[in-house]
């Protein structure tokens, strides 16, 4: 906790973006979390990235559960809308306010605890729908808001703070993700922003589901030796299968890659993803390939980072639902009410 | 880039800018969070310590540290370090018990002070608490040089003078002031067989003006630091009421500003330069301005216009800046016909000249060609040995702070010469860095950043201030104001310090950073470093923090530029890799701590 609030004062060569903002001002509160909090730094990396975007922070919805993960919320975009739900069930808040009003950009922000444990169905019928946003978990292992017990992304055989061993299997989200039909899946860590960043600004210009783990230690219950979530386990065996470069607008390849080391993947709304390969061998479009690849690295005890599967054109629960084209709340009565003759061959239809 | 040695006195030094930039090195935030915790004895003692003249330098500092002050690179003024000082001065009570005593028993050095401005009072003051016998020679019927005599009254009322000059005679200085204290001849003094003679003579005469005119209408043309001198001592008492003031630095505006209160109601101030470049300080033209002074740019004086033996006026030529290829400026005539401004008197105050007479060439002080004694600028000490020089005397009119800062360097080279060492060992300071934490989110500081802008320190009625020569235009800070301004200072003395082996690079420190001031990345040479931090880090003057010893073989790096100094990386830090700790520099003055036996 820190009692004083944060300085208005700023660099004085602070950059603007295109709506003569600086990062200052996509800022929120100052974090309650613990001094270190790994999911700090993702708050700081969502900044950083809307920032860049350009976003106009009243565009933006930010949805969240229980948990230290879902308190971040307030810690960032302090001028977008916010929603902090029930243990488990933002996925379902976050699919009713995107059916009701589908203009706003979507912030799902959840923990591997609300996600994979108490929230595991909401997550799945979430991502499974297709629904336009950016799913993030924070995911450090442990329940930190209560105290550090095993959430269900802790892998067997790690240990807890006080020596406890795992004995259960993980649940990898990123798999599941991959298999319900995510649009759009990575996985980054918080300790390293130059890779978190550009993989959120991807994430926010993406249509669909997207999805982000991010291994995010929590410096108070599991930052030990014998955790797999502490920033040396993870800094020890990161294994980065591409770098995103996130581009806006097309532009030259840089020449100085090695040919078939960069790859350009272009968005559906015409926004450019430039992607150095880092393991040649390994296809972000390629869903059952991925998985293997996944697995086994996985199984080698790698913890496989970057833009891990992409598919542009995949559309959105709007487009498999056929639904109005506009938010509802800018409906009026015609379009709400739109007679006595039209309900009547409505209802003659289900006779 | 290498790892910052933060055991060299100067690192940490050159981050409190104001202190950095007071020729004394005043423990600046040091003294300003005693007044906002309203111990006024407190913060005069520290500046009486290094600055010797709190009252003074409170109303009249050049104040050196102020455009240096960090506050004024974030937002847009710097703190009001120099009226600050003043809170502390006006409100200090009985200061009896921060006085060094004297020792009865005297060390048998006697030293002949040669001038009693703020020079050679400081060489008294670190003199006399270590047993010398101090002598002090003056013209002047009282101590304080061109403090007393030069300065008008309505910025420095003389009450406030003769506090802190008499502090030091207080302490037993012999002093030899009137006619009878002007040294007219060194050789004499000298035979004298003092075991020091230190020169603190000032830089005593006003330049001349030679145009036509200038002797025919000679009665009503005075040469500024004269005219104002003989205001200070009551020998004149007006003058008339249409007066040009030549000249655009600080004598000018206090010339002008002394006409408007002596019955000149139409004062003019006339420079050849623009207005941007005269030497004035910024607020002495506000001041100036104020008192509904006009300042006219861009004219050169041709003739003084008289008619009968009487002056008219002074006649301009109109000119204009020109930069030549190396980027120097001309004044060059615009062709205009010339201006002439009538007025009844004129005020000479184009400059300021060091003058010697008293000085025999032929004693082993040797003068250059520009007829300056040749001092060593560290040890102030002449080629004649036991000579020493400071204040204006040593380099030319500079300003009070100098004065001191050039005493207390000569206080220390004398005493190590009457101890016979070596002058040019000069002692280290001394240095102290203590934690400021108090509990996980409390230091013993206060680290919240005020938004407040420069409070104005409130004037006298303009009315009443020029009615009376002698009364005080400013009214200084109340208590209130005192406390608001005084929570503007950073606290830049309260360091960030940065221990590698303890960071586990879980960058909470990068993200809460208010200044966007530290990054951790790879290693490099500087000038490409700088280009890849978290926000532009291109003033070359302001250090970069250089920490290694991290796991990823990256390095921190801090850029000192915009520091808050508010603590949020070290509340932020979960290991305690950043530590907020309170350097205290104190400059070692004169006594034993200076000699090596
Ligand atoms: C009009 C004016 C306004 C100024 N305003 C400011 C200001 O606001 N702030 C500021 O910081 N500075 C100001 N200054 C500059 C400041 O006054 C001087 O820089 C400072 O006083 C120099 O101190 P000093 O000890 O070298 O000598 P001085 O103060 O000049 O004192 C020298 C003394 O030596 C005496 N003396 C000279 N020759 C002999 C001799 N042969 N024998 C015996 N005695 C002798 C003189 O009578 C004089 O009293 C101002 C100067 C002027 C002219
Ligand atoms: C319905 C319900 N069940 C249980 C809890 C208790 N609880 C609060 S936070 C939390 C776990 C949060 O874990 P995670 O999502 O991983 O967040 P972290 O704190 O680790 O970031 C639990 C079980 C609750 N608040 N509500
Ligand atoms: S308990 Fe863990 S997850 Fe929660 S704020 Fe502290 S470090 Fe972060
Ligand atoms: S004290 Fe720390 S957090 Fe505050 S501005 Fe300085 S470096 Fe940044
Ligand atoms: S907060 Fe502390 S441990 Fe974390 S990166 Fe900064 S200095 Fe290192
Ligand atoms: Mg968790």
């Amino acid at each position: 906790m820190t009692y004083i609030v944060k300085p208005r004062l700023h660099h004085p060569k602070l950059p603007t973006n295109a709506l003569g903002y600086t990062h200052r001002d996509y800022e929120g509160s100052v974090s309650t979390l613990c001094a270190g909090c790994g999911h700090d730094s993702i708050s700081a990396a969502i900044i950083q990235a809307c920032f860049e975007l350009s976003l106009p922070p009243h565009r933006i919805a930010k949805l969240s559960g229980i948990g230290c993960s879902s308190k971040t919320p307030t810690y960032f975009l302090g001028q977008s809308h916010g929603f902090n739900s029930v243990h488990g069930r933002m996925p379902s808040v976050l699919t009713g306010a995107n059916l009701a009003n589908r203009d706003l950009i979507y912030l799902g922000v959840s923990g591997d605890g609300d996600s994979a444990s108490i929230g595991l169905g909401q997550f799945a019928h979430c991502i499974r729908r297709g629904v336009d946003m950016v799913y993030i978990v924070e995911n450090n292992g442990v329940y930190g808001l209560t105290k550090g017990q095993f959430s269900a992304t802790a892998d067997k055989g790690s240990s807890a703070k006080r020596g406890a061993v795992n004995s259960d299997s993980p649940i990898d989200l990123v798999a599941m993700a991959l298999q319900l039909g995510a649009s759009y899946v990575a996985r980054s860590f918080s300790g390293d922003k130059a890779q978190l960043v550009p993989l959120i600004k991807a994430a926010i210009q993406h249509k669909g589901a997207a999805f982000i783990d991010v291994v995010s230690p929590c410096v108070a219950f599991n930052n030990h030796p014998g955790s797999t979530k502490s920033f040396d386990y993870v800094r020890d065996h990161n294994e980065a299968v591409n770098q995103l470069d996130y581009m806006v607008e097309r532009d030259a390849i840089v020449a100085d890659y090695a040919p078939g080391t960069v790859e350009t993947v272009m968005q559906h709304d015409g926004s450019m993803l430039r992607l150095r390969k880092l393991a040649l061998d390994y296809d972000p479009h390629e869903r059952i390939s991925a998985l293997t690849y996944l697995q086994q690295r996985q199984a080698a005890g790698e913890v496989v980072t970057g833009l891990l599967f992409v598919e542009a054109d995949h559309g959105d629960m709007h487009g498999y639902l056929d639904t109005v084209d506009s938010p509802l709340n800018t409906l009026g009565e015609a379009e709400l009410c739109p007679g006595p003759d039209l309900l009547e061959r409505y209802n003659a239809a289900h006779r | 880039m290498h790892p910052t040695d933060i055991s060299n006195p100067d690192y940490f030094h050159k981050v409190v800018d104001c202190q950095w930039a007071c020729p004394a090195h005043t423990p600046v935030p040091e003294y300003i969070r005693l007044i906002a915790d309203r111990r006024f004895g407190d913060a005069w003692a520290i500046n009486w310590e290094s600055n010797v003249f709190p009252g003074i330098l409170g109303r009249t500092c050049d104040r050196p540290c102020e455009p240096a002050c960090r506050r004024g690179r974030v937002e847009k003024e710097p703190v009001a370090i120099c009226r600050l000082k003043r809170v502390a001065a006006d409100n200090k009570g009985d200061i009896s018990r921060y006085l060094p005593a004297i020792p009865t028993q005297k060390n048998g050095k006697r030293i002949a002070l040669v001038g009693a401005g703020p020079a050679s009072l400081t060489v008294a003051r670190d003199l006399m608490p270590l047993g010398y016998h101090c002598v002090m020679f003056d013209g002047d019927s009282k101590g304080g040089g061109m403090m007393r005599s030069q300065i008008p009254r309505f910025r420095l009322p003389e009450t406030v003078t003769d506090e802190e000059v008499d502090i030091i005679v207080d302490m037993g200085v012999e002093t030899r002031f009137g006619p009878g204290g002007y040294v007219d001849s060194l050789k004499s003094l000298l035979a004298e067989g003092w075991d020091a003679v230190f020169v603190g003579s000032g830089a005593p005469r006003g330049r001349e003006i030679e145009i036509p005119g200038r002797q025919e209408a000679g009665a009503h043309i005075h040469i500024g630091i004269d005219w104002l001198s003989s205001v200070s001592f009551g020998h004149v008492d007006k003058i008339g009421r249409r007066v040009i003031v030549l000249g655009g630095g600080n004598t000018a505006m206090d010339c002008c500003r002394s006409s408007r209160r002596l019955g000149g109601e139409e004062v003019t101030v006339v420079v050849r330069s623009g207005f941007e470049e005269m030497k004035a300080s910024a607020w002495e033209k506000e001041d100036a301005q104020h008192e509904g002074i006009p300042i006219l740019n861009f004219l050169v004086p041709v003739e003084f216009t008289h008619d009968s033996g009487k002056l008219t006026g002074v006649l301009f030529e109109k000119v204009k800046a020109e930069y030549d290829e190396k980027g120097r400026r001309n004044l060059v005539p615009t062709g205009e016909p010339h201006t002439h401004v009538p007025c009844d008197d004129v005020l000479v105050a184009i400059g300021q000249e060091n003058s010697f007479p008293w000085i025999e060439r032929d004693i082993g002080i040797e003068f250059d060609r520009w007829g300056m004694p040749k001092v060593d600028p560290k040890t102030m000490q002449a080629s004649l040995p036991h000579v020493f020089f400071g204040g204006d005397s040593a380099f030319g009119p500079k300003n009070i702070i100098w004065a001191v800062a050039h005493g207390h360097d000569a206080a220390i080279s004398i005493d190590k010469f009457c101890h016979g060492e070596d002058v040019a060992e000069r002692p280290a300071p001394g240095v102290t860095l203590v934690s400021q934490k108090m509990g996980i989110h409390e230091w013993s500081y206060d680290n919240d950043i005020s938004n407040d802008l420069r409070y104005k320190v409130p004037l006298r009625d303009l009315k009443v201030a020029l009615k009376d020569i002698r009364t005080e235009v400013e009214l200084g800070y109340d208590d209130k104001l005192a406390f608001l301004e005084a929570e503007r200072c950073l606290n830049c003395d309260i360091q960030t310090v940065f221990a590698g082996p303890l960071c586990i690079e879980c960058d909470a420190c990068v993200d809460i950073c208010p200044m966007d001031c530290i990054t951790f990345t790879d290693n490099g040479a500087e000038a490409e470093l700088r280009t890849r931090l978290s926000a532009p880090a291109t003033d070359f003057e302001q250090d970069l923090y250089i920490g290694d010893s991290l796991k990823t073989g990256r390095i921190m790096v801090k850029d000192e530029d915009v520091c808050l100094h508010c603590g949020l990386c070290a509340e932020r830090c979960p290991t305690g890799a950043w530590d907020m700790s309170k350097f205290l520099i104190n400059i070692t003055q004169a006594g034993t701590a200076c000699r090596s036996r």
